[in-house]
């Protein structure tokens, strides 16, 4: 843990200087800004005069007569004084207007110059999702686990308005790029679902993010609900993290100057979320974890991830069957993950394959209902996703969780788990009418307590400024 | 002040593992033909990687952990910009963090933002299809937008790697006199082709068509990047009957289905074009690009 502290403390300290802008090579100057804005101005005067010169550029290009583009030599701009933020900014101290500097123009005067142009991206994910279960999708406990408020429930019978979420996002300034994810929960209201603000230039391969986030411990976790293959988390993730793990505090990322893609993260949490209590004098849970990846030849590609997380709680309760129970203690918890994907030529139009797997492995000791608890608890989803032609994809997932390793003095309690292993078999069918709209149709056959059969039709669809996809 | 010292020691541990073993300019290119620019204007004093083959559709490339390593070490990604990279670009930039590529920085590189765009569309709106606010991206498959992109790149490196400045300028001035009579040589290979009417699969040739002047009849899309239903490729056929077309083009990376479908009920030739880069055996480099390019077309329109 000292040594997690340090690396925290070391980052931060790394952080400020570069922020700082007396020492930060790349922070623009008022000076600066007051020559870019003197340069846009002109730019603007000049709009309609360049238009005419492109016009005229164009014509000589058909000519094929490029002699003013030869003209224009890399060594005109002198190498010894540092280049503005854009080197191919035409800048007010050029004598003559460079060709091509007149053949940029168009990019950068059609950009809108009004006080929208700053506007953050706005993105809208809408899912709605009509869902039968053969049983009461709220009565589904997981013998052994005492589950998160979120986990109690396998879905929403009937319709439901799934997680639909606004999010907006900007490059903050030229050091920092903020996210805001607003999302309506099931049971109503609004929830900040992400909200957080992230270094893009700290040196050396750092980057920070600090406010509320998904946590890195899990390749699902780190994903939005939305962009999962399947509509509902797999069991291990319901049983040992409440569905998904997001939670207040700061992360610090190190990405290794390799060609392979070896990343080392460590994540100081508040400590809100199951299955941590907040502890509201300091950091209540923290987390470490390292990713691997890499190509295999052009038509395959994997990550690799490992993760601890360390959690304490204090009274935490929870919810099983209308009786409630306490927990005080520690939860040690540890993930490893594989995905693994595939498309001919590496091109994933036509036809992709994506196997993902991931193992938890978890030991909570502490005092469960004012009884000794010290128990291991272990669970695992594999799953395949194939898609077979351009805009159709099926799936199939095995998801179980085992806690068979609990002292007779918990038997009968939620922590039992009556000799049985609660597992999970389901398939999934979807067909995109875009990379935007996406329609689901899911097959869950849910054996964690008694047999529940579960139909899903969803749609899933992102409206406006459209978030890149993470791997 | 114990702690800003253990900071600093680790730090230093972390730049000196961290140097780079070599000299050259790390180059990401986003796509083949950046990549192969690159090489002609750097040389040996560049090493390049290219994100991306000419079997790949630009639009769709994943952002795999490789991609993420490589833009963490790199000193200029090249990319074309007008949004064809932004479903995967952004991620990776953000993963990578990488302080000296990010966009506004010198060692960021739009090809799109010295070339003039065409097809900017007059109504943004994603029922359009997989519309480009900034124009057409593919701008690659007209040889002469890569004159003032290689006046760019040229001034990029120079500023981002001053010492290597005469290099970059002879090999610079070097490339342009070649290109510029290479491009003479294909317009004057492609001479006959034009005028000459033609079917293309996805709206990716607007800039060649505008080069050796052939005009595009119909398009195999409906509306950029949404395949075509059998009802729209009916619709297709009739109007191929009634004004017949000389041939279908389509990138090495697509469907080769929709063409061939029409090139067995209408006998137009279907004519698979590198695209980019790799997306044929002779597309080895630049050169060879344009020179099968053409050598296809030529060969299609005598079919």
């Amino acid at each position: 843990m000292k040594l997690e502290r340090m690396l925290g403390a070391c980052a931060f300290a790394v952080a400020f200087r570069v922020l700082s802008p007396v020492q930060a090579h790349a922070v623009v100057t008022d000076e600066d800004l007051a020559q870019i804005r003197q340069s846009i101005k002109q730019l603007e005067v000049q709009h309609a005069e360049d238009k005419k010169r492109i016009k005229e550029l164009e014509q000589r290009l058909k000519s094929s007569d490029s002699k003013a583009l030869a003209s224009q030599s890399p060594t005109s701009e002198s190498p010894t004084v540092p280049p503005p933020p854009k080197a191919d900014f035409p800048t007010t101290t050029a004598s003559t207007v460079s060709s091509s500097s007149v053949i940029s123009a168009p990019a950068q005067t059609s950009t809108p110059a009004s006080a929208g142009a700053f506007n953050p991206a706005i993105g809208v994910t809408l899912m709605g999702t009509y869902a039968h279960f053969s049983h009461d999708p709220n009565k589904a406990p997981v013998p052994g686990f005492a589950l998160g408020k979120d986990a109690n429930s396998l879905g929403t019978q009937g319709f439901s308005l799934g997680e639909s979420e606004v999010s907006l996002s900007a490059n903050i300034d030229q050091a920092l790029y903020g996210q805001l994810i607003l999302s309506h929960p099931s049971e109503g209201g609004v929830d900040v679902e992400e909200g957080f603000i992230q270094t893009t230039s700290l040196p050396l391969g750092f980057t920070v993010k600090a406010g509320r986030f998904f946590s890195g411990i899990g390749y699902l976790n780190e994903q939005h609900q939305h962009a999962w293959d399947f509509l509902d988390a797999p069991l291990p993730y319901r049983a040992m993290l409440n569905n998904q793990l997001g939670d207040d505090g700061v992360q610090i990322r190190w990405t290794a100057p390799t060609d392979m893609f070896l990343q080392f993260g460590v994540e100081g949490l508040r400590g809100d979320k199951f299955p941590a209590t907040p502890t509201h004098d300091g950091v209540g849970a923290q987390s470490i974890f390292v990713k691997a990846g890499g190509d295999v030849g052009v038509s395959n590609s994997w990550l690799a991830s490992l993760a601890y997380y360390h959690a304490d709680a204090k009274d935490r309760e929870t919810v099983n069957d209308a009786s409630t129970d306490t927990f005080t203690g520690s939860t040690d918890l540890g993930i490893a993950g594989l995905v693994w994907k595939w498309a001919p030529n590496g091109n994933p139009v036509q036809r992709n394959l994506k196997l993902q797997s991931e193992f938890f492995f978890r030991h909570e000791k502490g005092i469960f209902d004012d009884l000794a608890d010290s128990g291991d608890q272990t669970g695992f989803y594999g799953q395949a996703v194939y898609q077979f032609m351009p805009r159709w994809t099926i799936g199939a997932r095995y998801d179980q969780v085992s806690a068979s390793n609990i002292s007779d003095g918990l038997s009968g309690t939620t922590l039992d788990d009556l000799d049985h292993t609660p597992r999970r078999y389901s398939g999934v069918l979807m067909y995109d009418t875009s990379e935007f709209g996406r329609f689901r149709l899911q097959y869950n056959y849910d054996d964690s307590a008694q047999a529940n059969q579960g139909v899903m039709f969803n749609y899933t669809v992102s409206l406006g400024a459209h978030g890149a996809h993470q791997y | 002040m114990k702690k800003l010292l253990i900071c600093a020691a680790l730090a230093s541990i972390v730049s000196f593992t961290a140097a780079p073993a070599k000299a050259a300019v790390n180059i990401f290119a986003c796509e083949p033909e950046w990549g192969a620019l690159a090489q002609e204007i750097g040389g040996d004093t560049v090493s390049v990687y290219v994100a991306s083959t000419g079997r790949q559709d630009p639009h769709q490339i994943q952002a795999r952990p490789s991609l993420i390593a490589r833009a963490r070490s790199a000193d200029l990604a090249f990319c074309t910009g007008a949004e064809l990279e932004v479903g995967w670009m952004p991620v990776i930039l953000r993963q990578a963090a990488n302080s000296k590529i990010q966009p506004g920085s010198p060692g960021y590189l739009e090809a799109a933002s010295v070339v003039s765009m065409k097809e900017i569309p007059q109504r943004l709106d994603r029922a359009e299809g997989d519309v480009h606010a900034a124009g057409n991206p593919h701008i690659q498959t007209d040889p002469r937008n890569f004159l003032p992109v290689a006046d760019l790149l040229a001034a990029r490196l120079t500023a981002i790697d001053p010492a290597n400045a005469a290099t970059y300028k002879t090999r610079h001035d070097a490339f342009i006199t070649k290109w510029k009579t290479a491009i003479q040589k294909w317009e004057t290979e492609a001479a006959p082709l034009k005028g000459a009417p033609v079917a293309t699969q996805h709206k990716s040739w607007v800039y060649l068509l505008d080069w050796l002047q052939l005009k595009e009849v119909v398009a195999l899309e409906p509306k950029p990047g949404v395949p075509p239903s059998s009802g729209y490729l009916a619709e297709v056929l009739a109007k191929v009957k009634a004004a017949p077309v000389k041939m279908t083009i389509r990138a090495a990376y697509e469907d080769e289905r929709s063409s061939q479908w029409l090139q067995q009920n209408a006998g137009v030739p279907a004519v698979e074009l590198p695209f980019t880069v790799g997306g044929s055996d002779k597309a080895k480099d630049l050169f060879g690009l344009f020179d099968d390019t053409i050598d296809h077309l030529v060969k299609g329109a005598r079919q």
